[in-house]
Order: C-alpha cells, then structure tokens, then sequence
C-alpha cells in the first residue's frame, strides 16, 4: 500500500502543467469564446504544444513507439488540464479513445496519427446509463447521424453505432463526415453532430468484442471528465479565495466574513474526500482490479458532486462580478457544469452503484 | 500507486480477525459504556483485548503493543467493525492522550501511565471545554497555583467525555493568570480520586451519563504529573486536538462497516413501502451518497496514511477530515432512521428483560454529538478557509 504519486508521475504533470500554463491562459479562453477557430483540435498551436510532449501516445507500448504508461500517469495530467479548461481534447484522446484502440488490437495504422500526426479524438454516439451503455448514433439511410460529438472539430471520433448483430466501434475521420456545429453554452466544448458512413475499413470492433470495449470506453469517458473535474474544482476555489481576499466590503476583506468562509470551507472538503476517489479509480482501471466499475462511478459521484458545489458557492462569493462574461470564472464554471452531467451525473452514478451492490450481495453464500 | 496491501497485512488481518471472531461479544452483551455496570463490562473487554495484544497495536511492545505501522493499526480496525467490536471505553486515553504522551511525557510518565492506559485498568476523560470556554478554548479560566512539590488546581471543567466513572483526568490549566489567551496554560495529569475533585454526571441525550462535569478545588497535582512544560499547554494540547480531528479518533472501518449495513437495511426494505429500491428515488440516491462518503474516507485515510509513513505531518487537512468523518456519520444514520421510517424510534429488546435504544437510533445520537465536540464543525471550517485557503482572520 503506498497512495501517492512517484516522482516521475509528478514530473511528467508539471511539464504538462508549463506547458499549459503558456497556452491555455484564461485570455486564450476569452478568445476562443470570441472567436472559434474553426482548425482548434486539430492544428493549433496549443495542441501541437501539447501534442509533442507526447501524452496522447501515452497507453500506447513503448514497443510500438509509445510511452508505455498506464492511467496512473494521466490521471494527474488529465486534472492539470481541467485546473486551466483546457478545450481540446487531451484527456479524451489519451485517457479514452487510443486506450480503446490499443485494446482492440487494431494496428499501427489506427495508432499512427496519435503517434506523430497529431490527432485529437473523442468517443460519440453513445451515453452512460446506471445499466450500461446506450447508444445514440441513429440511422440516416445508409449514413449514421451522430450528435453531442465533444470537440467536434478534432481529427478523430471513436463512434459506437447500433446494427443487427448488436453494437459497432468505429473510428471516423471527422473530415469524411459532414459536420454540423451546435451550439452549447459552454463554447469552447465546440459541441457537434457528424453525419457519416461506417464502413468495414472504419470498423473496429463488433459483436462481444465491441459491447465490451464500449463498457471500457463510457467508464474511462466518465473517470476522466471526474479528474478535470478536481482540477476545475480546484481552479474555481483557489481564483474565489483569492478574490475574497481581496475585495473590502465594510472596510476588510468579505474574506474575513464567516458566511464566506464557510461556504469555500464546504467546497474545499468536498474537493479534499473526491480526490483520492478519482486516483484510486485510475489504479484500479490501470491494473485492472475488479473493482474498477465500481470505483469509477465512486469517482465521478463524488468529482461532480464536488464541482457543482464549487461553481455553486464560486459564483455566489464573487458576487455580481462572478456573473459577468468577461470575468475569468465562468470559463470555468461552465466546463464543470457540463463535465458534472457528462458521462454519467452524481445520481447516475449513484445508481450504479446501488446496482452493483446488489448484484455482489445476490452471488454471495446466505 | 499501489493500493494493495502485502502479505505481510494479509497474515495480520487473518489474524486479528481470528482472535475478534473468537473472542468479540455478541452484540448487547456488554451493557451501555455509559452506565457504571457497562463501564466495567467495557473495561473487563478491553482487558482481553490487552492480554491478546489487540488493544493499542501501534504502540511500543513495552506498554502491550505491536509495535506495527499506521497500515496495520487501519487494518486493525477495519476488522474491529467488521467483528462488530463495542465502543472502545478507553479511546480517551489511547487514541487522544497517548500520541500526546508518546511527544511530550517523560521516560516515567510513560512508563507510569501507558500499561495501564492500554490495559483499561485506568480509564482517562478529558478536561478541556469550561462553562465558558467550549469553542473558545483559549478563554479557559480554571488555575493552577504553585504550591511545594506541585501545583493546586481550582476551577470547573464540563462536558468530560467518560467523566462520570474515569480514574484520571488530562486537562489544561491557567498557570500565568497574567497570560493572555494562548499564553500561560499547562497541561496536567490528574487522578480522579485526589480530594478536591468532585463529579456531576451529566445525562445525554439518551439519558445515560455518557460525560460530566468535574469541580477542583485546591486539588494536589505533583510537579512530575505536568506534561510537557509549564506555560507550553497550549501547544500540547493542540498536538491532542490533531490527532482528535486527524485520523486517530475515528477511523474509516466505523463509516465503511455502518454504510454496508445501511446498503443492507435499504436492499431488504420491501419495495412496495415506498419504492425504495428504484434507484432513482430519493432515499435509496441518500443512502449511496452516505455509502460513497465512507468509501472516499476510507481512500482519503490511505493518502493521509502514505503521508504520514513518508514523514509528512497532517496539519490544517486535520479539521477538514474532522468536518467530513463527523457529517458522514450524522448521514448514514440518518439515511438509515429514515428506512426505517415511524418505527425508527421504537427501543428495542436488550435481552435483559428491558429495552434500548437499537442499533441505528443510538448510532445516530452518536453521531450527533461528532459535529459539535473535538471542535464544532464552524470553527473546523474557520481553519479550512484561513489555514487551507488564505483566506483573512476576522
């Protein structure tokens, strides 16, 4: 029993957390809120910065060209990006979609553009339930019509579709698809819905195959949109108590009021109980203990729980300022907003749970 | 990351469980801690588990420990509340004045004290908390003159958990009466029965004695009976509160083993009373956010537990798991009374011919208490946001 991060584990997040420092800064957000490029997640800069150090070839074998690493690595990186809001999708397309790619056995072809071509992907077309993964994608003729694409614009979308013979996997490319953007209030999840053909050469897996890997893909989608959670949660307190700080009502700091105190004491707890909950999730998945179903929906209960509080108390301890769109905060509120319900909310997860536990107290000896 | 335990902890718990399986009372044997029969069927339990070498298993084998690590002591007890294990009669002594004793005491103090600490042969209570110094400590008035060879203690102590039946008492006392607040407090080590104590048991919510209100006047403590130095109570005292709200009081075997029974109790509740097992309804979403705290209390001490191995101490973080253990608790036995609905506050058979408080009423008045004393819940959050956040002091 040692729960704590290596020393490499560290290193390898805050070269991630420098990097992000110079790229993702709160005046970036505000652009991108401004100004959509249309190329972001795929080109940008931010990504190719984030890109060369490596981290979406990270669950890939050191033996094909990878790092060779597992989730405990990402776990802390995913929560660094969360800590700055980050917009594209690094923690999907490390921690999510090449995990599944690896697991599938699909070959070099499938890992090379997250390898050196700088691909960005999410997973699609499907939606967490306490009963297990549905599916969204629905039949357009011979196409398949996917909305709620996170990160519309990335290079890469692993999409589940349903056929006869039960679910599909799919690795579309987005520029083969027709892409229409929706707008969310969250701007920079650059929401969308791809119109494409699944083909043989786009499938990955079918059958008993695919039914599991979809169960892996929605759990790993879940645990980590809970690490970006602690570090939106963690961003969200420390810019509060920092503002609280400083603004003088009645001649000190509001700060120094018990009513507000209270309310960032309360945030912060429940921060402090999430946290090891999500780690522990990452070391579960990453050696595939079998308590990892369970320990990931312990995980994102309590991150998203922990979030919406945060945001909660957040906004009300800035005051009206907190309510302006040209204050730093809601970039960050509305990102925890939309990761709290994603991939299954607090409840949801509950429920789960609730499930889980049952079925283990039905198989055991009476 | 590795969040197995080892052989090694696998034989140990093997065999404590062995030894509570065989030798921990079936529940309701052992009458309420908190009446004078209880009292010592508490002490005669704590007595066995002393003898087995149960009783404080981190501790130096000199005083009847184990001498294991911190890993040890949590599998330890898990497996106490797993075996069902009664509330400890002596968790004054061991788990807050003994991590105190182990920094401050003299080679004597220990030696005079921990055996019998350990062995429930002497029960300590706390003096801390006035009639007008509770969450305000510092504005403690009870003195302490000097006298030949020792000191004179006169004043009032409340709320002594144990008060009522315990054989000495660890209290803080004012020695610089020109001292302000902090300043100017000693911590002394006193025996119930010196002449000049007196004792008013004070009946709680359940109406048992559970604690008390002990009255000095011109009672005789021996200089070799301070503990640390004199005017440095303070800081010793603090390092008693650390350990009271850091992980030594409570560990997460009490919330994990009480939410799988409240996962029980909501499993069998039959769906037609209220279609408690669809999962979306709102008790049976109460009773996992109560089961999910546990379990994050339980991954929370692991870290806090590698921390402290590591040479890290636990500071401020002590008030944040004191204001998350405590609603915790307050949470599960909530969720629970709440199943059991208008027949929660029935008492129950205790196989003496009358009836107690049941298992999760009692929990629950318990659990009531845990946000209000060791430092209530409001000041925990002060240190939160002054000492965790930055944030200003009033």
């Amino acid at each position: 029993m040692r729960f704590s991060f290596t020393e490499e584990q560290l290193v390898l997040r805050d070269a991630v957390t420098a990097v992000l420092a110079d790229w993702c800064t709160p005046g970036d957000l505000h652009e991108l809120y401004a100004n959509d490029a249309p190329d972001a997640g795929r080109s940008h800069p931010r990504w190719n910065a984030l890109f060369n150090l490596g981290i979406t070839a990270l669950h890939i074998p050191e033996v094909d060209g990878g790092l060779g690493l597992d989730d405990r690595e990402l776990i802390a990186i995913s929560e660094a990006a969360g800590r700055v809001a980050l917009p594209e999708p690094l923690s999907e397309t490390a921690g999510v979609v090449v995990p599944i790619l690896v697991a599938s056995g699909a070959g070099h072809h499938a890992l090379e553009p997250f390898l050196d071509g700088g691909g960005a992907a999410t997973l699609g077309g499907v939606t967490f339930t306490p009963s297990g993964p549905r599916i969204t994608s629905v039949a357009d003729g011979d196409r398949v019509r996917t909305s709620g694409i996170t990160q519309a614009t990335a290079s890469h979308h692993l999409l589940a579709v349903s056929s006869a013979s039960g679910p599909e996997l799919h690795l579309a490319v987005t520029a083969d698809g027709d892409l229409t953007r929706t707008t969310s209030l969250d701007r920079t999840r650059r929401l969308g819905t791809l119109t494409w053909t699944p083909t043989d050469a786009t499938r990955l897996a079918s059958g008993p195959l695919a039914a599991t890997l979809l169960d892996q893909a929605v759990d790993r989608a879940a645990l980590y949109s809970a690490a970006e959670l602690l570090g939106l949660c963690d961003a969200m307190i420390t810019l509060t108590a920092a503002y609280v700080s400083e603004r003088k009502q009645f001649g000190v700091p509001v700060g120094s009021f018990q009513a507000v105190k209270h309310h960032l004491a309360g945030a912060r707890v429940k921060l402090e109980f999430a946290r090891p909950a999500v780690y522990a999730a990452a070391w579960s998945l990453a050696t595939e203990h079998p308590s990892a179903t369970h320990d990931i929906s312990l995980a994102k209960s309590l991150a998203s729980d922990a979030a919406d509080e945060a945001a909660r108390v957040s906004l009300q301890c800035h005051g009206a300022i907190g309510y302006t769109f040209e204050h730093d905060l809601h970039l960050l509120m509305k990102r925890a907003w939309a990761l709290s319900a994603a991939w299954g909310d607090a409840r949801s997860h509950r429920a789960r749970l609730l499930n889980l536990l049952q079925a283990e107290r039905s198989v055991l000896p009476s | 990351m590795d969040l197995t335990f080892t052989p090694e902890h696998d034989a140990f718990r093997m065999e404590a469980r062995a030894w509570l399986e065989a030798n921990v009372p079936p529940p309701g044997a052992l009458r309420s801690l908190d009446t004078a029969e209880g009292f010592d069927d508490h002490r005669v339990f704590e007595r066995q588990l002393f003898d087995a070498r149960w009783s404080v298993v981190s501790w130096p084998k000199a005083y009847g420990g184990r001498e294991v690590g911190i890993m040890e002591w949590l599998i330890f007890e898990e497996e106490y509340y797993r075996a069902g294990g009664p509330r400890r009669v002596s968790q004054n002594g061991i788990f807050l004045l003994a991590p105190t004793m182990f920094e401050y005491a003299t080679d004597a103090q220990l030696e005079r004290y921990m055996a019998k600490m350990a062995s429930g042969e002497e029960i300590w209570c706390q003096g801390w908390s006035e009639p007008d110094a509770g969450s305000d400590l510092a504005g403690i008035r009870s003195k302490a003159t000097k006298t030949d060879g020792g000191w004179l203690l006169s004043g009032q102590k409340t709320w002594c958990s144990r008060g009522a039946f315990a054989h000495r008492c660890f209290g803080i006392f004012r020695t610089d009466p020109s001292a302000e607040r902090h300043r100017g407090l000693t911590y002394f080590l006193i025996p119930m029965d010196a002449p000049g104590v007196t004792v008013r048991p004070i009946a709680q919510l359940d109406g048992e004695t559970g604690f008390a209100e002990v009255f000095f006047d011109e009672v005789f403590v021996p200089d070799e009976d301070v503990l640390g130095t004199i005017g440095d109570g303070w800081k010793v005292a603090m390092a008693t509160a650390g350990s009271e709200r850091g992980i030594s009081l409570r560990s997460p075997a009490r919330y994990t083993e009480a939410a799988d029974k409240l996962v029980d109790l909501l499993l069998a509740t039959p769906v037609d009373e209220g279609h408690h097992l669809d999962p979306r309804s709102a008790i049976a979403d109460e009773v996992m956010k109560a089961y999910a705290d546990a379990q994050a209390y339980k991954l929370h001490t692991y870290m806090t537990a590698t921390k402290v191995r590591e040479g890290h101490t636990v500071g401020a973080e002590a008030s944040a798991t004191k204001i998350f253990w405590s609603e915790t608790d307050v949470a599960i036995h909530r969720a629970a009374l709440r199943l059991l609905g208008e027949s929660a506050e029935l008492e129950v058979d205790d196989g003496r011919g009358g009836t107690d408080l049941s298992e999760w009423l009692d929990g629950y008045l318990f659990a009531l208490s845990g946000p209000i004393y060791a430092g209530t819940n409001e000041i925990q959050r002060n240190v939160v946001a002054e000492r965790m956040l930055g944030l200003p002091r009033a």
